[in-house]
């Protein structure tokens, strides 16, 4: 891409500034929805064209072109937004401390120094792991910025009895939760029982209390776009702080169509009702590339105010590894192998 | 700009591309082209000149001259000339003058991209990955039809000599239109690009010397309006094919009318984009915006009536004026513009007239 410039480009790189939704104002702080009143006429003329959709999606790559220093800056700011992630059966209290870590210092010092970014005190927005592991979480994150998230009400399947699923989540507050990630139940979407579906989300967000709540819809699992429209705007009139589109553990996470329909949803119930809800995309998004095509979109259908950590996040892991070899890459002129860096 | 402002700012990067190859191709003509005639550029001095311009900026491409009577008649003569051994090729024969061809064009992709787009002001990003692969993809289909045209077309004959006059908005593409099939059947032609974008034209009589095209199959005539009708009434054309304004072509029925040629006139149209309210609305919007605002609206079948049913008629618009904001504007050769330049300060000049005239009547 480094082409030398002849006269004639040279002299047409001055044309009239954009005038972009939105733009930067990244520290206006956001109100917070306190959802609004069930009404079935807001989602039953809903309907999505997911060949439009999957048209829109496969541009966002290719008409917009991220690179160099602006690469380095956008995946620094992707690590802002990051909600780094161990979800498994066998989280130890050391990987979560090690993870915790991480999340303080997602580079290292080296990197920073080359980069001469120290001023930004970067690191991860979140931390998000299962109740069991809160404690240590806790413990480790003290005096940082960094949110600490649970995931809750049974995930990743939210099968539970409801009482206990509503208990899970005060005891998740109650050990220093400042986000939940709570599950949605696919069969009311599946069964078309919006009320429900409604009434259930509104109970989680009562007892979330202070702590921000984003909803996963499990988009891999409630069907069709439509349905995965219709579930959003559920969602962020039952209370929502996010929309977050899957668990991580179901067989088909994270896609671009998916994440689209969600935003535009969020753009219409913000246009509605003045509120800004957030949105997380999570699970199968592991390299920066991606990432990038994922801030393109959001970027242009939500607008500059929407990529930032209190309004989007990216759940994952493994991004945050491939970033860190992006931007060595920026700062060195190399590729390093992933073995060079330290595990996530 | 520092790393940490770029973090804040979150801009796209301006990937231009580079159009060095482009400038050291024209100049290696002396910016000033001819007519291709029986094989060959021929030059005259004295020639009346156009000049083919850069719409983004208005740098000179080229002085393109304007083909005289003698030089029309000498390229129909040659083109005549050509017809009895072209043909005596047979399908086959053909077949493999235009892989040759198509595959120089393939050779040179990127090149002939950037020149179409410092010609018509399109984004690079369309004319590499929209007319110029499709310009080829022609090519290489109607290759393939030669190949086996004896056995399935065995009842078809080529018709004979070709005027062929296309306009500004595709030009390459345009031009892979009317020449890969009428030459694949074996027919010889004159053709004239539009006088706004005969850049890439001239390319391409460029690879048609090398790449063994018979003398006289392809010849290519510059000029404008004035050229394209005397080439179309011209005594010694079989058949005019023509794209271009409703207007034109309605002259060229006229001027060609009792000389008993045959006639395709492909002319403009003003297309309706119908949204009702049960339709997906954002997706509606895009829908409009390819529609509208692909290749600057300079397409003969853009949607450029918009029909909405009454009650939703006021969400779209809201949509829709919100989705212009982010429709990026600039230089042609950056590949994160959605939209170029218009083809020349008079479409622009035009264009600006029909909305000021739209404003005055209460739009």
């Amino acid at each position: 891409m480094d082409k030398e410039l002849t006269k004639h480009d040279k002299k047409i790189i001055s044309y009239p500034k954009m005038n972009l939704v939105g733009s930067s104002d990244a520290d206006s702080k956001i109100k917070r929805n306190p959802g609004i009143e069930f009404n079935i006429d807001r989602i039953s003329n809903i309907t999505v064209n997911r060949s439009a959709v999957e048209r829109r999606c496969a541009g966002y790559a290719v008409r917009r072109s991220i690179k160099k220093q602006q690469q380095a800056a956008w995946l620094l700011k992707a690590i802002s937004l990051i909600d780094l992630t161990t979800l498994s059966g066998d989280d130890t209290e050391s990987r979560v401390k090690r993870l915790c870590g991480k999340s303080k210092r997602p580079l290292s010092a080296q990197l920073i120094k080359s980069l001469g970014i120290e001023s930004l005190n970067l690191s991860v927005a979140a931390v998000c792991v299962y109740h069991d592991m809160l404690k240590t979480a806790h413990q480790a994150l003290k005096d940082s910025k960094i949110k600490l998230a649970a995931v809750s009400t049974g995930f990743p399947a939210g099968l539970s009895p409801l009482p206990l699923r509503l208990q899970e989540i005060e005891y998740s507050v109650a050990s220093g939760a400042d986000e939940i990630d709570i599950v949605i139940s696919r069969r009311h979407v599946l069964e078309g029982k919006w009320k429900e579906l409604y009434e259930e989300v509104k109970s989680f967000r009562d007892s979330c209390g202070e702590a921000h709540m984003k909803t996963i819809l499990a988009t891999g699992e409630i069907g069709n776009l439509s349905n995965i429209a219709k579930a959003s705007q559920i969602c962020m009139m039952a209370g929502a702080d996010f929309i977050k589109t899957s668990t991580g553990k179901e067989p088909v996470n994270a896609t671009l169509p998916v994440s689209l329909v969600m935003a535009r949803m969020i753009r219409s119930y913000y246009e509605e009702t003045g509120y800004s809800i957030g949105f997380k995309a999570a699970g199968g998004i592991s390299d920066s590339k991606t990432a990038l095509t994922y801030m393109t979109m959001i970027k242009e259908e939500l607008g500059r105010r929407w990529l930032e950590s209190d309004l989007f996040r990216f759940g994952a892991s493994s991004l945050l590894g491939d970033i860190e070899r992006q931007l060595d890459h920026f700062a060195s002129g190399y590729y390093s192998a992933s073995y060079r860096h330290p595990l996530t | 700009m520092t790393l940490i402002e770029s973090f804040e700012k979150l801009d796209y990067s301006d990937a231009l591309e580079s159009s060095k190859e482009a400038q050291t191709w024209l100049d290696s003509y002396g910016r000033r082209f001819g007519q291709f005639i029986n094989g060959k550029f021929e030059s005259k001095s004295n020639a009346d000149l156009i000049a083919s311009l850069n719409p983004s900026n208005g740098d000179l491409l080229a002085n393109i001259e304007v083909a005289s009577p003698d030089q029309l008649k000498k390229a129909i003569t040659a083109a005549r000339k050509a017809l009895p051994a072209w043909q005596a090729m047979g399908g086959h024969g053909r077949a493999k003058v235009l892989y040759a061809l198509t595959r120089l064009l393939q050779k040179h992709t990127r090149l002939v991209s950037v020149l179409e787009t410092l010609d018509n002001g399109k984004p690079i990003r369309e004319s590499r990955d929209i007319d110029i692969p499709l310009a080829i993809r022609h090519f290489y289909h109607h290759a393939g039809w030669a190949q086996i045209q004896e056995r399935e077309f065995s009842e078809y004959k080529a018709i004979g000599v070709v005027a062929q006059i296309v306009p500004w908005n595709f030009p390459l593409l345009m031009l892979s239109w009317k020449i890969a099939p009428a030459i694949a059947m074996g027919n010889t032609l004159v053709f004239k690009p539009a006088e706004q974008t005969p850049i890439t034209a001239m390319f391409f009589a460029h690879l048609c010397e090398q790449a063994g095209v018979p003398d006289g199959v392809i010849n290519i005539v510059n000029g404008a309006g004035a050229t394209g009708a005397a080439l179309a009434a011209h005594e010694g054309i079989d058949k005019v094919a023509f794209t271009g304004s409703t207007s034109v072509g309605r002259a060229i029925r006229r001027a060609t009318a009792g000389q008993n040629k045959k006639l395709t006139l492909e002319l403009g149209g003003k297309s309706a984009f119908v949204v009702f309210e049960d339709a997906d609305l954002d997706a509606a919007v895009e829908g409009l915006v390819d529609s509208i605002w692909f290749n600057q609206g300079e397409v003969c079948c853009a949607g450029s009536r918009l029909l909405v049913q009454a009650q939703i008629a006021d969400k779209l618009h809201t949509k829709l004026k919100k989705r212009m904001q982010t429709l990026r504007q600039g230089t042609p050769l950056n590949k994160s513009v959605d939209i170029g330049s218009l083809v020349s300060q008079t479409q622009y000049q035009r264009v600006d007239e029909l909305v000021q005239n739209g404003l005055e009547h209460g739009g």
